[in-house]
């Protein structure tokens, strides 16, 4: 168990290091002179900030400082909170506007996560036990996960919004109210959450429906439930446990999804304009506001890799196996 | 007689047609015998032992049946035969290393299968227990997971379980392929010391190999593309093979009582036949040194001496 | 010698088994057909319509009519021409970048499984770490950089960030293949590494492998798609995704048109749903057991 969990910790330590590396490289690698492509483009909506920022990125980028030192300055203001100044937010720090963001974007993501993968492995074991169900749930399973996200998401909006006028299309909450712990507000928020809620739900909830499907009759052919079979077991028994051992591999399946599905609560959000991570990283693209860019990445893989890190002790728990350290697990 | 199995017919259903796997297999096995079947591979060994206790999905009972202690097993009716399994039908699988639920605990699980059955696992723990000591098993595997134990604990603890409700017929398939040669040899004597200490009435031992099976079986049938050509007991069966497929079994072997042998079956030139669409008449013609043509048609079975009977035209020369 | 002829001609009938099977398999012949409809319509639509997809040609936010199948857009721009030319996108992407994460993925897993030992701790340790990576958000951060961005860079750099499941699963079928008696055999005739997997190897993965080509092809069309979305698609060509794009930056939603986001949307879940449906056909031909369910 010593070892899973080392051997865990170093890949996450390693994704860490590779991506804020990444991020450090990629500006001063690419062609060009973004730095100068930013400011330009900036300057001439925020002719007063201008200045500031130009003096701010030119100790950033600073030319007489060599690069091995740049390196090691970008590690240490991250270590000390400091992911750069916003441009098109000037003069507010990055980690603070990210802040701002990031409560919106967990409270789509984690419940359409965690619910997707709940209802979709019930609605997943169902249809591997009953094959009337399964030809119905397969088809819509196999179209729900080739939707891509944000098409699911302008189809809700179109419908549930312009047609159907029963959800607001754009924002958190309403321009009129500002945020408040008051019952109005709250219900006004929820309204807004509803339809990207949906959206991610619906996208995320075919793909796992399908795994366990996939599954749970992979494990109903196995050697254990074959000899259990054939000591007369009932299936009742037999299908707990092919559902118990099948949701194993679903666990490690929701960390090694959350990229895909992060990438899906980013373009849910451009699509409904909903004040999350995504719209952030839509304005910071547009405006060419490399910082802000930089610091959602950061987010979004430290995001990934703590949820990463979270379904790995539940799968230990879950899984005698790893448990018990003599197979390792999957790695 | 525990068990009488009259022209046994299983097919398994293929988008090509049906394979033959058992085609009229007929034989009995007296009270407390112990039968080695021995053949090359899909001659239909697994087929036979699977549908004496159950037929997966993709296999059909076609005709023929299985009377097991003066009742006949509803071979064909998976339902009807549940009351039957573990408690009068019991198998110890080709594949005993994976056979237990890799996620719960052995006591648990057995405890749970069990109750399913309708028997209280609190009765029958004291045996439990007695019986992995006598194979040499401690108590405690039982609050062990699977993967904690060795593969021949693995395998102990599945011949225990399968034998747990002193089935009348134990079908052992190829119990002993996946282990070492002082583990087979331990096996093998566990499953004829079960025999004798009455907790199951009588065997059926699949393998490859025939000089294993000829130290525990009392009985050697010979089985070549779904049929039964030779049955007599083992040491006629060895030092007097009739059939001349049993006779090239015999040949490839070296010598009888080394440990080996196993694979040596493939060394018979020729390929079997498939058993889509079998061929008629005698259907080792085709690799037969002693094919003429009477053998186009269907070899009788011959009662050459009490209790050899081979299906062959040449059996009596 | 002999078992080895007996295997060879094995392999050449299950392949002509495989192939019958898998013509009639009604799954993948449903799969294929929309596949393969929409390729012929984006390879030979282009020839009959106009080169350029972005002309103003019409009347602006027309709805479909039999001179504008689909429609135009908030500009007066041809959407089924736009739509044509954006399949032809999306199977480039689709080809490139699926079929360089294929490379990448073969060569890593080979490698790991093959050789074993220390090579195999790096690569799979590489592995593990392109796989926790959020790959959407490193392709948005990267593209963002690219001033002038094409369909095949989008491919490029696509690929290069989704090959770590593809190399996982033919590193795991490599372990379990090399230990077999025909490889040992080559190995003792004195082949070398990449013949034997070539030869010896590949060949008794076929079927898996084809059903990843197909999975990355899927994979790497609806990425795009995303990137295309967020604003860092092809800056001189037109895609589906560009198209959902434009199309909800002058809020084609508030005016009703849904000709311009419908069919965009719906050729990508066409195309991706068949792929998908193409695979599970596959999976019963390759696994006969799959196939009496
Ligand atoms: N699921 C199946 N579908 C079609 N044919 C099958 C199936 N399983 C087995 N067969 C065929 O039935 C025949 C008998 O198979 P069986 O497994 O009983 O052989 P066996 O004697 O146990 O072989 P082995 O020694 O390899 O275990 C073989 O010819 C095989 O090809
Ligand atoms: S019946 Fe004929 S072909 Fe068959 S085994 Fe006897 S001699 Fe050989
Ligand atoms: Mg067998």
């Amino acid at each position: 168990m010593g070892r899973y969990f080392r051997r865990k910790l170093l890949i996450y330590g390693l994704t860490f290091f590779i991506a804020v590396s990444i991020n450090f490289a990629v500006p001063r690698l690419m062609p060009g002179d973004p730095v100068a492509r930013m400011l330009t483009r900036n300057s001439v909506s925020n002719l007063e900030s201008s200045e500031a920022m130009r003096g701010y990125f030119n100790d950033i980028f600073g030319l007489d400082v060599p690069l091995w030192k740049q390196y090691l300055n970008y590690w240490v203001a991250l270590f000390q909170g400091d992911l750069g100044v916003s441009v098109f937010a000037f003069p507010a720090p990055v980690s603070s506007v990210v802040a701002d963001a990031l409560p919106y974007t967990l409270a789509l993501l984690l419940p359409s996560i965690l619910l997707s993968w709940i209802v979709g492995n019930a609605m997943g074991a169902m249809a591997a036990r009953n094959k009337f169900l399964d030809n119905g749930a397969l088809p819509i399973g196999y179209v729900l996960t080739a939707v891509p996200y944000m098409w699911l998401a302008i189809l809700l909006a179109w419908v549930g919004g312009i047609i159907l006028g029963w959800f607001p299309v754009a924002g958190g909450y309403s321009f009129a109210l500002t945020p408040a712990f008051t019952w109005t507000f709250i219900v006004d928020l929820v309204h807004h959450w509803v339809l990207p809620f949906l959206s991610l739900f619906l996208v995320a909830l075919g793909g796992w429906a399908i795994g366990m499907r996939n599954l749970v009759i992979y494990e109903l052919e196995s050697d254990y439930a074959n000899y259990l079979q054939a000591l007369g077991a009932p299936n009742r028994l037999v299908r707990r446990y092919a559902f118990r051992n099948a949701v194993l591999p679903q666990v490690t399946g929701l960390a090694l999804q959350l990229g895909v599905v992060v990438g899906g609560a980013l373009v849910t959000e451009v699509v409904f304009a909903y004040p999350g991570l995504g719209s952030l990283l839509l304005n910071a693209v547009s405006n060419q506001d490399f910082f802000l860019l930089q610091g959602i990445l950061l987010f979004i893989v430290i995001g990934v890799l703590v949820f990463n890190f979270l379904a790995d002790i539940v799968y230990v728990l879950i899984d005698p196996r790893t448990r018990l350290g003599l197979e390792g697990g999957q790695s | 007689m525990t068990l009488e199995v009259e022209d046994l017919q299983v097919h398994y259903r293929t988008m090509k047609g049906d394979v033959r796997a058992l085609d009229g297999v007929s034989f009995s096995l007296a009270d407390g015998e112990i039968v080695g079947l021995a053949g090359e591979s899909g001659c239909g060994k697994t087929t036979l032992g699977k549908s004496l206790i159950r037929l997966d999905g993709r296999m059909q009972h076609v005709g023929g049946k299985a009377v097991l202690d003066g009742a006949e097993l509803p071979i064909g009716d998976d339902r009807a035969m549940n009351t039957h399994r573990w408690k009068e039908v019991s198998i110890i699988p080709q594949y005993s290393m994976s056979a237990l639920n890799p996620t719960r605990k052995i006591g648990k699980m057995i405890a749970e299968l069990l109750r399913s059955r309708g028997k209280s696992y609190r009765e029958i723990k004291g045996e439990l227990v007695h019986r992995l000591e006598l194979v040499g098993l401690s108590e405690k595997v039982l609050d062990n997971y699977p993967i904690e134990l060795s593969g021949g604990m693995k395998q102990r603890v599945v011949m225990v379980l399968s034998t747990l409700l002193d089935p009348s017929l134990l079908i052992a398939d190829e119990v002993t392929s996946a282990l070492d040669v002082t583990n087979q040899k331990a096996v093998a004597e566990t499953l004829v010391r079960f025999r004798d200490m009455g907790f199951v009435k009588s065997m059926i031992v699949v393998t490859h190999d025939l000089s294993l099976v000829y130290q525990i079986a009392d009985t050697i049938m010979i089985m070549y593309a779904g049929r039964i050509v030779e049955k007599a007991p083992a040491e006629t069966i060895i030092k007097a093979p009739k059939h001349p497929y049993t006779k090239a079994l015999i040949g490839a072997l070296p010598e009888v009582g080394l440990e080996h042998g196993d694979e040596r079956l493939q060394s018979i030139p020729g390929k079997p036949p498939q058993l889509l669409n079998p061929p008629t008449g005698c259907r080792f013609r085709d690799r037969c040194p002693l094919a003429s043509d009477e053998c186009a048609e269907e070899p009788p079975v011959v009662a050459v001496d009490a209790g050899h009977e081979v299906s062959c035209w040449k059996a009596e020369d | 010698m002999s078992a080895e002829v007996v295997l060879q001609t094995e392999v050449v009938g299950r392949r002509n088994e495989h192939l019958y099977f898998a013509l009639r398999n009604p799954k993948v012949a449903i799969g294929l057909g929309i596949v393969l409809a929409l390729l012929v319509l984006g390879l030979v639509g282009p020839f009959f319509l106009s080169d350029s997809p972005n002309e103003y040609v019409g009347p602006k936010s027309e709805a479909p009519s039999g001179e504008y199948w689909l429609g135009t857009t908030y500009f007066g721009q041809d959407v089924f021409t736009q739509f044509v030319h954006g399949l032809r996108s999306s199977y480039l992407v689709g080809a490139l970048g699926g079929g360089i994460s294929f490379v990448i993925g073969l060569a890593i897993g080979f490698a790991a499984g093959y050789r074993g030992g220390m090579v195999d701790e790096i690569l799979n340790m590489i592995t593990n770490v392109v796989l926790v990576l959020p790959a959407l958000a490193v392709l948005i951060v990267i593209s963002s950089y690219l001033e002038v961005r094409g369909v095949v860079t989008q491919a490029v750099i696509i690929g290069i960030f989704s090959w770590p499941w593809v190399a996982r699963a033919v590193r795991a079928q490599t372990f379990t293949l090399r230990n077999r008696d025909y490889v040992d055999l080559a190995r003792l005739t004195g082949k070398r590494a990449p013949q034997i997997i070539m030869r010896e190897i590949m060949p008794n993965m076929a079927s898996y492998l084809l059903m990843s080509v197909i999975l990355l092809f899927g994979g790497a069309i609806l990425f795009a798609a995303m990137l295309d979305f967020i604003g860092l698609g092809p800056t001189n060509a037109v895609s589906l995704g560009t198209m959902m794009q434009q199309s909800m930056a002058w809020s084609s939603l508030h005016l009703g048109m849904w000709w311009w986001f419908v069919p965009p949307g719906l050729a990508i879940t066409l195309i991706v749903g068949a792929l998908y449906i193409t695979n599970v056909g596959l999976d019963e031909v390759f696994n006969p057991k799959l196939r009496e369910m």
